[in-house]
């Protein structure tokens, strides 16, 4: 289910210029697919029947509604600026300026929220030490075999999404001047997603893990206002 | 066409806003009656959708989706909070222990 | 278009069903997230992708939050007796028949204007070639749905206080509540 959820979330992520499946809605399409992530973990952690999965799969709820709301809020943001919700109309529209530069606290909410959506790094209570392996204690063979890898692709795909988004997608960075290797978006996707994920792992080098209580409270007291003042910026500065 | 796929389009939800009713109206736990619920607001959120299909996409219908879905977002936070302070006063979760509500 | 409707409606309305005859909450709660997105992929089917996406968001959201409560408050969480809890079963069947009597037979008697042009396009009716949905739905809430709009922000307020002035313990204090960040 995992891997089924992150691939269906890849889809809509244009890799170079154009996208698999070509949604103009692809944005709100990658939240909904990152959601059933929620679904999946709960069940995995809920189906062996036993204490300490089905403590994991609940660290999932707490994890999940913390992050969401500055990530929605972190995700609305550059489709503001852009004025679409078709990923690949966002990459477009970053053709002079990356968001990522003129909009800094969305674009690390989103780095936070990758890492918080595929419940890895600090966020990985869920199948943390503390409950013997949590939601995936139980599973063994294919089945956790399929779990970890979802785990990763989904990490993966949220990363990749970060590129069209905050990142200007295929297109080379602004600074170079002309393009030094045309017709090439694939690959400057892949070095960008390269780096992001370079990123995330200075992330988990960084940051222990966190307990869900205290995230949930820095995400509501702190990150939210973040992200709904950096949404307000931007929608001043697009109607202005 | 358009005709028929309309009349299907509302007797699923016809059939969805019944079940929810017996549901809502047999179920004895809190949570199952706002399952029951959920599911007559899920049908009228097709019917809307039906309609927007069959009518020429008129704006109305889909602002009533918009009303549907943050009804059922309403609905469930309030009757979470509700179920939570009775079950915090007497420890009951069953609408037959709750007839009385006073205190 | 019939096939897709015929199929995902009777998909919607069986998970809808079993809901109520599951034996487990969790079953319950998952078999009524299908019938939700059943009816979210039949509204991406007419042309409302952006309306059925956020069914979908939600409606998992809603669903994951059910299931906190749901082991918070049932008894019987996990299945393992078999859970009839009913009362009235047969009044509330009838009651719930006679409704659906009603609304099919509403449904298949009355003449339905067909707009014009539909009829001789063929099958796919459904969104007219104008605005895309999306910026059609924006539009009209940001102009002349404006007082919904309104309507449903102050509700939601509303729920938001009125939620947390129930829900949150009398007994439970402020530095109680600390403690826990």
């Amino acid at each position: 289910m995992l891997p089924v959820a992150a691939v269906l979330a890849l889809a809509v992520v244009p890799l170079g210029d154009r996208a698999p499946v070509d949604l103009d809605v692809g944005v709100v399409w990658f939240n909904a697919m990152e959601v059933v992530a929620w679904f999946v973990v709960w069940v995995a952690g809920w189906g062996p029947n036993a204490a300490t999965s089905v403590a994991g799969g609940y660290r999932v709820l707490p994890l999940g509604l913390a992050y969401e709301i500055p990530h929605m809020l972190a995700i609305i943001t550059p489709a503001i600026a852009a004025g679409s919700l078709s990923p690949g109309a966002i990459a477009a529209a970053q053709h002079d300026l990356w968001y990522a530069v003129w909009m800094p606290a969305a674009f690390l909410l989103y780095l936070l929220s990758v890492a918080a959506m595929a419940f890895w790094g600090p966020f990985a209570a869920p199948l943390g030490r503390d409950l013997a392996g949590g939601a995936a204690a139980e599973h063994a063979g294919l089945d956790r075999l399929l779990l970890l890898a979802g785990r990763w692709m989904l990490l993966t795909a949220a990363a990749a999404m970060a590129v069209p988004l905050f990142l200007g997608g295929g297109a080379p960075p602004p600074i170079t001047g002309p393009d030094p290797l045309p017709g090439l978006p694939a690959l400057w996707f892949a070095v960008k997603l390269v780096v992001v994920l370079g990123l995330l792992l200075v992330l988990r080098r960084a940051v222990p893990m966190l307990r869900m209580a205290r995230f949930a409270t820095l995400a509501w007291v702190v990150l939210v206002p973040l992200a709904v003042a950096q949404a307000l910026v931007v929608t001043l500065v697009v109607l202005a | 066409m358009t005709e028929l796929v309309l009349r299907i389009a509302l007797t699923a939800p016809a059939a969805l806003v019944a079940t929810g009713l017996y549901g809502a109206l047999s179920q004895q736990s809190v949570v199952m009656i706002m399952m029951g619920l959920e599911l007559v607001v899920n049908g009228l959120i097709l019917g809307a959708g039906a309609f927007w299909w069959a009518g020429g996409a008129p704006v109305v219908a889909s602002v009533l989706i918009v009303v549907l879905v943050t009804v059922m977002a309403v609905e469930m936070a309030m009757g979470f909070a509700v179920a939570l302070a009775i079950y915090r006063a007497r420890q009951v979760d069953l609408t037959d222990d709750a007839e009385e509500l006073a205190g | 278009m019939i096939a897709l409707v015929s199929a995902l409606g009777a998909v919607a309305v069986v998970t809808g069903l079993l809901v109520f005859t599951a034996d487990s909450m969790a079953r319950a709660t998952f078999l009524l997230l299908g019938s939700f997105v059943a009816v979210a992929v039949v509204l991406i089917g007419f042309g409302l992708g952006y309306l059925g996406t956020v069914v979908i968001l939600m409606m998992t959201i809603e669903m994951m939050i059910m299931v906190v409560f749901m082991v918070m408050l049932m008894m019987n969480p996990a299945g393992l007796m078999p859970m009839t809890m009913v009362h009235n079963r047969r009044g509330s069947w009838a009651i719930a028949l006679v409704v659906f009597g009603l609304l099919t037979a509403g449904v298949w008697l009355v003449p339905f204007p067909v707009r014009a042009g539909a009829a001789t396009g063929g099958v796919t009716s459904g969104p007219a070639a104008g605005p895309d949905a999306t910026v059609a739905l924006g539009d009209a809430l940001m102009g002349g749905q404006m007082l919904t709009m309104m309507t449903l922000g102050l509700a939601l307020l509303a729920t938001i206080v009125g939620t947390v002035a129930v829900a949150v313990s009398r007994r439970e204090g402020r530095a109680e509540r600390r403690g826990i960040s």
